[in-house]
């Protein structure tokens, strides 16, 4: 059985909650229901047939064809199956995923990965700010899960991560791995923006390019060949080209201890050449 | 049964359920992880007086460990999953953690957990670090030498512990050359330790003694010195004898490193001065798994 493919009339006039598809919310409803199912559309409902024309096909395979650059919380809270977005996708992509995958050929805007808590998310393009964030008020950003960002990152991504991996090939803006209580962020861009690690708790930020500027609430602990990398990349190894080509080097980096304003219990990691 | 010459005695080891669990230790070289697992397997060779039985099972190829370093794998058996957290604890506390470079990962992943490094993270004085990469977790403790990373828990599982040979021949010489011969070829079956001093032990023993509150003393049976003394298992051209234990993952591992070891035993032969091989049990009330010689080298 193919996928199920929803492929995009024209851009919707407001942006568009697409949290009610979702492989989950998707079993056992079929073209013409699926057609019919409301979705949020600014402040009044559109049927999903409005929007998007449906080719049947197994939930569990949900692919999305077209700009969806305003679709918000796509694949929100899903458990299981796939969803591939063959273009742009809008704020809160997987928010509270906790299962599945979801690939996203083009961006996504801000949010992505919101509060994830597991399962994967693979961005072709760049990531909006708050990365794997937490939503305002909320003292738990993403809990678990991968996410690989083979573009740019915004800012503060990581902020207030509880658990899980970020990996972004690209570069990444200011303030990364904000308020960050655990997990691991990896960028191996060439430009980390200013301020990285601010109020840090606990939690690894792993770089291969020295920020712009730096707090000096982190200390440095010196150089160090850390056993722990070699089963971290190992771990990673077949999820970024860019991240297996520093398996071939010795795992030799820089460690900053910090935010020593928070705890200072956390580390940036500078990869050395 | 006669192989070679030596009489294969009608007659089974008795062996006892045990916990069991496997350790991965790694270091930067071979020399160095074998220097940690020698340590943490000293002094354990029963659990008489040990509170565990250990033994190295086999070296591990760098391509074969998780962290990509050359290693060691080491088996731990003991009475019951409490005495195992136990020594778990204290030995890879006390002789890995200690030991420079090394690292220290679960062999076993199924099973009833017990704790690894969620015991030793106390050490880390609150800088010890956790990380969860894919369904697994680490903890990695900050020393001297830099950091000591460890799998948070590591699998049990049920066992079997107390196999055994008896190798009677007419000379010390003799009876020691064909028990090393034998455990050269008992160590090369996986799954299987022989906790005992290069594998063997010499002064095997019988449940209970003359002296209170003494459980164990010289199975004066099978001591050569006491043939006229005592009730003795021993025919008179009989002048040493040797014990091999044998501890294994399972039954079929014990049985398999019984008949290699007592293959290779009896490849002397007769004229090799190897007279009998034979095994220790205790009439087969305590042990619920019997290997009987005969039908191991059927």
């Amino acid at each position: 059985m193919s996928g199920l493919v929803l492929t995009l009339r024209a851009p919707p006039p407001q942006r568009v909650d697409l949290s009610p598809l979702t492989p989950d919310r998707l079993q056992g409803i079929d073209a013409a229901a699926l057609a019919s199912l409301p979705l949020a559309c600014g402040n009044r409902p559109v049927a999903a047939g409005e929007l998007f024309a449906v080719t049947s096909g197994d939930p569990d395979d949900l692919r999305l064809v077209g700009d969806c650059g305003r679709f918000d919380r796509i694949g929100a809270d899903m458990t299981r199956g796939a969803i591939a977005v063959e273009g742009d996708a809008g704020a809160y992509l997987g928010q509270a995923m906790r299962g599945g995958r979801i690939h996203v050929r083009g961006s996504a805007g801000i949010g992505a990965a919101l509060e994830m808590r597991g399962g994967e998310i693979e961005i072709d393009g760049g990531a909006g700010d708050f990365l794997g964030g937490a939503r305002p008020g909320e003292m738990k950003g993403m809990s678990g899960g991968l996410v690989v960002v083979r573009g740019d990152a915004g800012d503060r991504a990581g902020d207030r991560m509880r658990r899980g991996t970020i990996i972004i090939e690209g570069s990444i803006g200011s303030y990364a791995a904000s308020r960050m209580i655990a997990g691991t962020v990896i960028a191996l861009g060439p430009t980390v923006g200013p301020y990285p690690g601010f109020a840090m708790k606990r939690g690894s930020l792993i770089l291969l390019s020295r920020p712009d500027r730096e707090l000096p609430t982190f200390a440095d602990c010196g150089r160090h060949d850390l056993a722990f990398l070699r089963l971290l990349l190992r771990a990673l190894k077949g999820r970024s080209r860019r991240l297996d080509e520093l398996a071939t080097r010795p795992p030799l980096v820089q460690r900053l201890a910090g935010d020593q304003a928070a705890g200072g219990k956390g580390e940036i990691l500078l990869w050395q050449d | 049964m006669i192989i070679n010459g030596v009489e294969i005695e009608d007659t089974f080891a008795e062996a006892f359920g045990m916990t069991a669990t496997r350790l991965l230790i790694t270091d930067d070289s071979a020399d160095w992880a074998t220097t940690a697992a020698q340590s943490l397997t000293g002094f354990a060779t029963s659990v008489i007086a040990c509170g565990c039985e250990a033994g190295i099972e086999r070296p591990l190829a760098a391509e074969e460990t998780p962290d990509g370093r050359p290693g060691v794998s080491v088996l731990i058996f003991a009475m019951s999953a409490k005495d195992l957290q136990k020594q778990l604890r204290d030995r890879v506390g006390q002789c890995v953690l200690t030991c420079a470079g090394t690292a220290c990962f679960a062999g076993l992943r199924d099973g009833a957990p017990l704790k690894l490094g969620g015991a030793l993270r106390y050490f880390g004085d609150g800088y010890q670090i956790s990380k969860r990469l894919g369904d697994r977790r680490y903890w990695r403790i900050p020393v001297m030498d830099g950091e000591f990373v460890c799998d948070d828990t590591v699998g049990t599982t049920k066992a079997v512990g107390g196999g055994n040979i008896l190798i009677l021949g007419a000379s010390r010489p003799a009876v020691l050359a064909a028990a090393e011969a034998a455990v050269a070829a008992m160590r090369a079956v996986p799954e299987v330790i022989l906790p005992f001093p290069g594998g063997i032990a010499r002064s095997g023993s019988k449940v209970g003694s003359k002296y209170k509150g003494l459980v164990a003393s010289t199975n004066d049976a099978y001591c050569p010195t006491l043939k006229g003394q005592t009730r003795t298992a021993l025919p008179p051209e009989v002048a040493a004898v040797l014990e091999i234990v044998i501890d294994g993952l399972t039954a079929d591992a014990v049985r398999a490193a019984t008949r290699a070891g007592i293959a290779a035993a009896c490849a002397r032969g007769a004229a090799g001065g190897v007279l009998k091989i034979t095994a220790g049990n205790y009439g087969g009330k305590l042990g619920k798994f019997h290997f009987h010689l005969r039908e191991v080298m059927a």
